[in-house]
């Protein structure tokens, strides 16, 4: 466990060494690293340089296709087969990655470098237990027996705050939370006490609050072990709370890199500028009228989902919302914010009409849609929703036109002409002019995909649209212009908006009323601005903490700063 | 997406797979109206003779011309596995796309009942069914397609379960469409891809059952031809004759070829986010 017992095993480039000469002595030497792709010779990563010394935490920062995680992985030895090395040098402890042996390679991965995915649902071996999953590196690269072994698994179990640890050995991974299970990847990690670790978006597919308590246990542990991070992400807010410099990629080239406090106030190129003003910012409270008869208005609902079916029994069923009423006024944009398992999904998915609440009513222009067809009807017509994977909203088999045109069947008023007038209009306001109407959603992408849900969404004039989180599988960037498009089809539309996100930026910059939900049960309600400046509940201000303020410096800079979580709040 | 091109060719296997199933169907067409000796006529003087210049393809054990009687069974073969195929596919389509869209008591019944009859090798239930129905060209097509149709409704209802849960499905009943629109609409096109699939691959099985059943003595009655009994047929003459296998197993083991290719190559086309893929 000591420094010495394992920087015998590593020979040249030691610890130590590069502790004496820590100014000069990178412990991670990318120089011009190029990469192509085999085929079509096409540039995928194109001459780039970046430097980490020991200890310290390096972001990496770009959209989709901007080369981050093939740059990243390249420092392992991992480059997918049709992917080249064209040119450039990795030097990791002084020693060339790319022309190490297969043994070599072995010896570095895991015991010198680690690696943390994305995915921690995929990441760990569904059929193995946990404990052996985490002694495998240990048994590979230490020379000890197996009960100084799992002692040493014990301890990081309990360290990265696995309630259980004994218990935990022997479990299997689906029965930790996707927190708790990328705790374990980071434990298996940070057990062979790597110089190294490359963390690729580590959180990404986290809640916003696990989010943070998983970045903060992994900058914890790797300072305590001295262990350098290069942390990959799409979140330049995130990167830039943790990291100390900043490498801002895009279509395979690094554009900028510095400290993070310079990329942040004085970024220098346009790139860089663009991808912080992309970062959602609140922006002044809109007037909207007082009182009214709410357009939607939901009384006690309650939803239970069907417990399991055994062969001979049911299972209780599991109570998703416990009586949960909201109203929305006229051309209001109200957020559901929440982890995920807070009911706001279905709380969603019930006033679409998609699950079957148990008890409470949902009341269109007042009336309760349950109560006769023509209320029903009247609600169906006028309550669309955009779902949040572009990807799989949209029928594979239909073109753009024959998508957004759907919609307008079930309208009886409307003459064949006036249809397809409605449906180019459409798509000429969401940005997809002429030439799309014929393609199919495969060819477009993600952001494009999402415009056409969005078409079809406000196609028939709708009064409301429920948003199921539209922008959450959006590039940063895209994700800017959807907001901006969004915004701008509702101030014009004037349409009523439920808003449901688990981004509380993105909902800061949409919302005029937020709603605060937490297991099923709704904890704070109020105006964006009270809610964002004076939280009163301890989740909300725990959801707050985990997420940047933002203020604009002028000269495309910004400045965050960090809400105090719950627990915090005196100090 | 490189090369606009190149897309005007049609696919290799396309191209190959098109030009033996316009061989076969040339054939089959040929052979309903016209062969070059009466399929059915016996000349024991003639009986094992080698394929030559008088019989291009030799004659079988009563003298009859092997050529003509596989384009007369070219006919019969491949009309009994089109409307088999065909009859499979609507049955099972039709079961599995409103058990897996109804799924609860529904699914489950219609399901274990569809299980029972996967459960029987598919050429006994068609021997069973052929024994009520009786031993004609009719009778092998229920019989055969009945046969075929839990192992179509299985992949219907596998497939449309996933389809179900996809968001578009719940798009479409947000915009208000009913049921059945939905499942006309959104889910059985996106059910052709496995079908497609899944018939071609069908295809062969029939062929071949319809050779079983016709060995087994309960296909297409003697002495009309088809290519199974044809092949049958063969069996004892073996050694003395190995044109008589050799020229039906050719045939079916061609037109089970080009059905592949042409299936895959259907399927490509018929999705589209194969199009333009290559």
């Amino acid at each position: 466990m000591s420094t010495k017992a394992f920087s015998s095993e590593v020979g040249t480039g030691s610890r130590e060494e590069n502790a004496s000469n820590k100014a000069t002595a990178p412990l991670l030497d990318v120089a011009d690293l190029t990469l192509k792709l085999g085929a079509s010779g096409r540039t995928l990563v194109n001459a780039v340089s970046f430097q980490v010394f020991p200890g310290e935490i390096v972001g990496i920062v770009g959209e989709s296709g901007s080369g981050k995680t093939l740059a990243a992985r390249a420092v392992m030895g991992f480059i997918p087969p049709a992917v080249r090395l064209t040119g450039g040098t990795i030097r990791f402890e002084g020693q060339d990655v790319m022309a190490m042996s297969g043994k070599d390679l072995r010896a570095m991965r895991g015991s010198r470098v680690g690696m943390v995915f994305q995915e921690p649902m995929t990441s760990l071996n569904p059929s193995m237990l946990i404990g052996r999953q985490l002694d495998e590196g240990l048994e590979l690269h230490r020379k000890l027996d197996s009960g100084q072994r799992k002692a040493l698994v014990l301890d990081m179990l309990r360290r990265v705050g696995i309630r259980d640890p004994e218990g935990a050995l022997e479990s299997y991974p689906h029965q930790f939370s996707g927190g708790m299970r990328q705790r374990i990847m980071l434990a298996s990690v940070m057990l062979l006490k790597p110089a190294l670790l490359l963390a690729d978006e580590p959180t990404t597919a986290l809640d916003a609050v696990v989010q943070r308590d998983v970045m903060e246990l992994m900058v914890e542990l790797t300072q305590a072990n001295d262990t350098a991070v290069l942390l990959i992400s799409h979140d330049l807010g995130m990167v830039a709370r943790y990291c100390s410099r900043i490498v801002v990629m895009c279509q395979g080239d690094v554009v900028e890199q510095g400290t993070a406090e310079d990329i942040l106030a004085r970024p220098q190129h346009p790139y860089t500028r663009k991808l912080l003003a992309a970062m959602p910012q609140r922006l002044p409270a809109r007037f909207l009228p007082e009182g009214g008869t709410p357009i939607v208005a939901v009384r006690d609902l309650v939803v239970d989902y069907p417990g399991r079916q055994g062969f001979f029994r049911k299972s209780a069923p599991k109570r998703a919302l416990h009586g949960v009423s909201i109203d929305v006024k006229p051309g209001e944009v109200v957020a559901v914010v929440g982890g995920s398992g807070s009911g706001k999904t279905t709380l969603g998915q019930s006033i679409a009409g998609l699950v079957r609440p148990a008890g409470g009513e949902i009341l269109f222009n007042g009336k309760p849609i349950a109560k006769s067809d023509t209320a029903y009807w009247d609600y169906r017509l006028n309550c669309q929703m955009v779902f949040q994977d572009p990807y799989s909203s949209l029928d594979p088999r239909m073109t753009i036109q024959q998508l957004v045109g759907e919609p307008l069947r079930l309208v009886e008023a409307m003459s064949a002409a006036q249809k397809k007038a409605r449906v180019a209009e459409v798509l000429t306001e969401v940005g997809l002019g002429d030439g799309f109407g014929q393609r199919y959603p495969h060819e477009l992408s993600g952001g494009q995909r999402q415009r056409v849900a969005i078409a079809r969404a406000i196609v028939r004039r709708p009064s409301f649209v429920i948003a199921d989180e539209p922008v959450s599988a959006l590039d940063v960037t895209v994700r800017a212009q959807v907001l901006e498009l969004f915004d701008e089809l509702q101030k014009k539309h004037g349409f009523s908006c439920l808003f449901i996100s688990h981004d509380l930026g993105v909902v800061e910059q949409v919302a005029d009323r937020v709603i605060v939900m937490h297991e099923g049960r709704i904890v704070e309600e109020g105006p964006r601005d009270a809610i964002f400046d004076d939280p009163q509940h301890d989740y909300t201000r725990k959801l707050l903490s985990a997420v940047p303020g933002l203020e604009s410096t002028g000269d495309g800079g910004v400045r965050l700063f960090w809400r105090r979580g719950e627990g915090e709040a005196s100090a | 997406m490189n090369g606009h091109g190149r897309m005007k060719l049609p696919a290799p296997n396309a191209l190959v797979g098109g030009t033996l199933i316009a061989i076969l169907l040339a054939t089959a067409g040929t052979g309903a109206l016209w062969t070059p000796y009466d399929p059915l006529k016996l000349s024991f003087r003639e009986k094992l003779v080698a394929p030559g210049a008088l019989h291009w393809l030799g004659t079988d054990e009563f003298g009859r011309d092997v050529l003509s009687r596989l384009m007369a069974g070219a006919a019969t073969s491949v009309w009994i596995s089109i409307l088999t195929v065909t009859l499979a596919v609507v049955m099972g389509t039709t079961i599995g796309l409103f058990s897996g869209y109804m799924r609860g008591w529904t699914d489950r019944i219609i399901m274990a009942f569809n299980d029972a009859l996967l459960a029987f090798p598919g050429i006994l239930l068609a021997l069973g069914l052929l024994a009520v129905l009786g031993a004609n060209k009719y009778g092998i097509i229920v019989a055969l397609g009945i046969a075929y149709t839990p192992s179509v409704a299985r992949v219907v209802r596998g497939t449309v379960l996933s389809l179900r849960e996809r968001e578009f499905i719940a798009a479409s009943r947000v915009m208000g469409n009913g049921e059945g629109f939905t499942m006309l609409r959104h889910i059985l096109p996106n059910c052709i891809a496995p079908l497609t699939v899944l018939a071609t691959s069908m295809f062969g099985y029939v062929l071949l059952a319809e050779s079983a059943l016709s060995f087994l003595g309960l296909g297409v009655p003697p002495p009309a031809p088809t290519w199974g009994n044809m092949l049958a047929g063969s069996r004892p003459y073996i050694d003395q004759a190995v044109w008589l296998g050799i020229f039906p197993g050719l045939c079916i083991s061609l037109t089970l070829l080009g059905i592949n290719l042409l299936g895959d190559a259907l399927r490509d086309k018929l999705d589209p986010r194969m199009r333009g893929a290559r």
